[in-house]
């Protein structure tokens, strides 16, 4: 089973996380995460009507994959499986799924977190909200940058300023 | 040289291209973004130092003293938003 998947098509976490478990009776712990559209920025509820994701084919599955090495090297975990869509999405859809086993749950939990940070700041998508002003392009956050480097990782997606 | 240039989101929609192919003598990516830049208009504006501007070099990161090769896939994008 592929361990990164680009689609456009909604998934079922019950339906990835029991592929992921693949009978395997090491199998103690299983750790998953989904991001989902809001339907608005800090502020009015509604204000996002769609949201468009675009990304880079073929780079976009082999970045995630030496992600997902990464995780492989640092954390003691199984196995691990990303979905991510993108096409025109609408709030409330399920955007990205992480999920990650173990034998126990502190692996699991620590390398979920580390590939949706990593995601966050080096996976080649981009987010295009619709607003009742129009079409706006989602900008990339400090924050993200911020929770990459508690993993040791210097490799910011905004530029330093200095 | 050729070179695939390809381009993404809020970039590609100002310069109104997805790709192209360049002849080029350029040795590295910011050879190569400076010359994009000095053909002006969108390519300025978009490409411009002042912006927050991520790079790639055959489908993986880069940093812009990358050294360009004949065939080589490049691309310029803002900051990734995805998850």
């Amino acid at each position: 089973m592929p361990r990164v998947c680009i689609q456009t098509v909604d998934f079922d976490l019950a339906n990835e996380v029991a592929h992921l478990r693949d009978g395997d009776g090491r199998v103690g712990a299983v750790c998953s995460f989904v991001g989902t559209v809001r339907d608005r920025t800090a502020g009015t509820a509604g204000s996002i009507s769609s949201m468009e994701l675009e990304h880079y084919p073929g780079m976009t599955e082999a970045s995630i994959e030496a992600m997902i090495d990464e995780a492989q090297r640092r954390f003691d975990i199984f196995g691990a499986r990303v979905v991510h869509r993108v096409g025109l999405l609408q709030p409330m859809d399920q955007i990205v799924l992480v999920a990650v086993t173990s034998a126990h749950r502190g692996e699991s939990f620590q390398a979920c977190e580390f590939l949706m940070d990593y995601l966050k700041t080096q996976a080649p998508f981009w987010k295009k909200e619709q607003t009742p002003d129009g079409a706006r392009w989602v900008d990339a956050r400090v924050s993200d940058d911020l929770a990459m480097a508690k993993w040791g990782l210097d490799a910011p997606n905004l530029p330093v300023s200095g | 040289m050729k070179v695939h240039i390809k381009y993404f989101a809020s970039i590609r929609e100002a310069i109104g291209l997805s790709a192209e192919t360049v002849e080029t003598d350029e040795p590295t990516l910011a050879a190569l973004r400076d010359a994009l830049i000095a053909r002006g208009g969108a390519y300025s504006i978009s490409l411009t130092h002042g912006r927050a501007l991520r790079m790639a070099l055959n489908q993986v990161m880069s940093v812009e003293s990358a050294l360009l090769t004949e065939g080589a896939e490049v691309a310029f994008f803002p900051p990734v938003t995805g998850g």
